[in-house]
């Protein structure tokens, strides 16, 4: 794949996947949380709902979160959940050029 | 002796919990159920709560996971250093596992219920070594939380106590040892409590949404007392209110005809995907 093609396909629109993410915590949690509030410390999320964020961004966005990546600190916000979900969409597109 | 094999029969919510707790310490788990579709999501919903425990710091990263072993056949505990019972909350259902159980097992091996709140002496009538048997109550999700109520029975040994709480070590759990009883402590304060959370929805004082608030603002409560319904399975908290409710008479432990209503539908809770709040697919 030539990176134009790579563009064109998939440019990872963070306002749309941030938007997507606010959309989701509202419905769950039936809140109207900033994307820069931090969910846990303000009594949004607890440790039950950090599990359907992970396989809800899993899901909606093919990607897996293992190993390091699979701590609060990326989960704390909707910014730096779209952050960790763009990440992770590079490094698989990265992998499979090579 | 430190790689004891722990076997966990009935693969629901608490025997997949606990599964996840004891493999997540590094132990061997032998899993017994008598449906083969429940041990397949519970092999799944172990994975994922090991990730879970790892993404709440619950579980130390980089430890490897004990061998986790899924089986139809009772038989299979023979081997064990140690059983949880953690099927269905009836009595003839546990019966016949104990007893079936402790005819399997060697003698001094921990015969360990995971009842909410059948009387350990109850069953003591039902297993061939009553010294064996012991109660340990786990919370929904064992893997998370960790404190648990440790119940000794008039007839439980001294050894088995203290087994036992070597063994709660082991697994990086807390507990505190209390007297038998009806619903122990905490199901004798929790599920009236709930029971009548419900009844207070039902004669409309409060949504559902409101009770929790308040109960989580006002009071401490960490989730609620109808978003814990959710978490436990409203059909095993009716279970477990009945067995209550035929122990003491106690009328807030006849359960609440909201959540029969909710069991009649199939909204059981986060394990179906609907209680009394909705779950997204997602939920693992
Ligand atoms: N759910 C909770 O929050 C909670 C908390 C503490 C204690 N408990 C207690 O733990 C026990 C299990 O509860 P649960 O919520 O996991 O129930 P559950 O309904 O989710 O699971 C029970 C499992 O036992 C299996 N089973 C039934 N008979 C069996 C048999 N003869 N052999 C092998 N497996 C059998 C069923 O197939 C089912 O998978 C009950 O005694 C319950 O009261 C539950």
């Amino acid at each position: 794949m030539t990176p134009e093609q790579q563009t064109e396909k998939a440019p990872f629109d963070t306002d749309a996947v941030v938007d997507e993410i606010t959309r989701f915590v509202a419905e769950q949690t039936r809140t109207t949380p900033d994307v820069d509030q931090d969910l846990f410390t303000t009594g949004i999320a607890n440790s039950m709902f950090a599990m359907q964020l992970v396989v809800f961004l899993e899901q909606a966005y093919r990607v897996t979160v293992a190993g390091p990546d699979l701590q609060l600190s990326n989960f704390r916000t909707i910014k730096s959940m779209a952050a960790l979900v763009g990440r992770l969409q590079a490094e698989s597109a990265a992998d499979s050029d090579v | 002796m430190d790689e004891q094999l722990i076997a966990i029969v009935g693969a629901g919510v608490m025997g997949t919990g606990i599964s996840t707790l004891v493999v997540g310490a590094g132990l061997p788990v032998v899993l017994v159920d008598v449906d083969q579709g429940v041990l397949e999501r519970a092999t799944t919903a172990i994975a994922n709560g090991l990730r879970h425990a790892q993404l709440t710091g619950a579980l130390p990263p980089g430890r490897t996971p004990g061998e986790l072993r899924t089986t139809l056949s009772l038989s299979d505990v023979a081997a064990a250093d140690v059983v949880i019972e953690a099927v269905t909350e009836l009595p003839d259902q546990k019966a016949q596992v104990l007893s079936a159980v402790s005819a399997l097992v060697r003698p001094a091996t921990p015969l360990i219920s995971n009842t909410s709140g059948i009387p350990i002496d109850e069953m003591a009538a039902w297993v061939k070594n009553p010294d064996d048997l012991i109660g340990t109550h786990f919370m929904n999700p064992a893997y998370l939380i960790s404190m648990v109520e440790v119940i000794r029975g008039p007839q439980t040994a001294d050894r088995t106590v203290e087994s036992v709480l070597s063994l709660l070590t082991r697994i990086g759990r807390r507990a505190v040892v209390v007297h038998d009883a009806p619903g122990f402590v905490t199901s004798r304060l929790l599920h009236p409590m709930i029971n009548d959370a419900a009844q207070v929805v039902r004669a409309g004082t409060a949504t559902v949404e409101d009770v929790d608030t308040l109960m989580q603002g006002c009071l401490g409560h960490p989730t609620g007392p109808l978003r814990t319904a959710d978490l436990i399975g409203i059909d095993n908290l009716v279970d477990a209110l009945e067995a209550l409710y035929a122990r003491t008479g106690d009328e807030r432990c006849r359960p609440s005809e909201l959540l029969l209503e909710k069991v009649r539908r199939g909204e059981l809770g986060r394990k179906s995907g609907r209680g009394f709040y909705n779950y997204s697919e997602a939920q693992s």
